[in-house]
């Protein structure tokens, strides 16, 4: 009896001490050949494909927010020069029109963006441009929302109230075919 | 003496790493979940402009990416400075994005054909003139939904 028997001295548990080691490889695997993208952006819709140019001039002037971007990324907005960083003002007043001025949209639903870019224009400058007008749209949008319902808008919002919202105030931004002056 | 020196021999102050694999596993999942597996080896430097109304594109299996910016300095010598674009891992002319919608497409069950998105990933620095390109072409194809992929602005009034 003094001799134990061979299988009672083996250690009958799987050694788990090399288990670490595995994982730490398959985590240093999937470290580098993962990326964590910041998969963010600005979601645009773009209008379906026609051979003819849609005609904007039949459209009133006032209800026109025209915003052109030429290649050295300045910006004449109705016809005048201004700042990247005034636009999101002047576009959310223009669609509102909270005093009635006669140059501006007559209702929110009629107003329409037109933006006109250099094919010379840069990326940047553009999307600068595009995210201003969108903020304006973002920001009218959040405070109807805050009127009706109390919260701000969100696209967590049931279906009906965003629809309400987007029918009060439609996004419309129109792009037309941009000139080519500054090409590089 | 040798008291205390028999005490120490059969108590093991050894700490347990039976845990360990488990804390590594946790690490192993939670990045497995939060990342993507790299598709394509970027050819042309993307640095994406800034921009503050961004939008999370939520499943990536329905994104395709188009990239455009300048080749780096690798394929300079080849492919020169102008900005070009990338779709997959090659580069690509604006001929071939259709092709490369409709290979995309079929990896995705008809009924979500609707929902899906393509990111223009765009160096700042590059004038509209190719994206205008690649924009048109999209138009053309039918694919209408497009994301302009851009970087949470740092210095953004919020």
């Amino acid at each position: 009896m003094a001799k134990k028997s061979s299988r009672d001295r083996m250690n009958n548990e799987i050694n788990a001490g090399s288990m670490a080691d595995i994982a730490f490889l398959l985590l240093i695997f999937f470290l580098v050949t993962t990326t964590i993208v910041e998969d963010k952006g600005i979601t645009v819709k773009l209008p379906p494909w026609s051979e003819e140019d849609p005609d904007i001039t039949k459209l009133k002037t006032r209800n026109v927010f025209s915003v052109l971007v030429n290649a050295q990324d300045q910006l004449l907005v109705r016809g005048e020069p201004t700042r990247v960083e005034n636009l999101r003002e002047d576009a959310k007043i223009f669609i509102r029109n909270p005093y009635n001025a006669p140059d501006m949209a007559e209702k929110p639903t009629k107003a329409i963006i037109s933006l006109k870019n250099d094919r010379g224009t840069s990326y940047d400058a553009y999307l600068r441009v595009y995210n201003e007008l969108k903020a304006a749209y973002n920001e009218l949008w959040d405070e109807l929302s805050e009127q009706k319902y109390g919260v701000p808008y969100s696209d967590d919002m049931p279906f009906a109230y965003k629809k309400a919202i987007r029918d009060e105030i439609p996004f419309v931004l129109s792009e037309a075919e941009p000139t080519s002056f500054g090409e590089e | 003496m040798s008291k205390f020196s028999k005490k120490r021999g059969k108590t093991k102050p050894e700490v347990s790493t039976a845990s360990l694999p488990d804390i590594i596993f946790m690490l192993l999942f939670f990045f497995m979940v939060v990342t993507v597996l790299r598709d394509a080896e970027l050819k042309v430097k993307v640095s994406t402009p800034y921009a503050t109304e961004l939008t999370k594109l939520e499943e990536k299996s329905l994104v395709n990416y188009l990239y455009i910016g300048r080749p780096t300095q690798k394929f300079q010598s080849l492919y020169g400075t102008k900005p070009r674009l990338q779709l997959g891992d090659k580069f690509a002319t604006i001929q071939d994005i259709p092709l490369f919608l409709e290979k995309h497409k079929i990896k995705v069950p008809e009924n979500r054909h609707g929902q899906i998105t393509s990111s223009l990933r765009v160096d700042g620095e590059v004038t509209m003139g190719i994206v205008q390109d690649v924009k048109t072409e999209l138009r053309k194809s039918g694919q209408l939904k497009v994301n302009y992929s851009a970087k949470k602005d740092p210095n953004a009034s919020e």
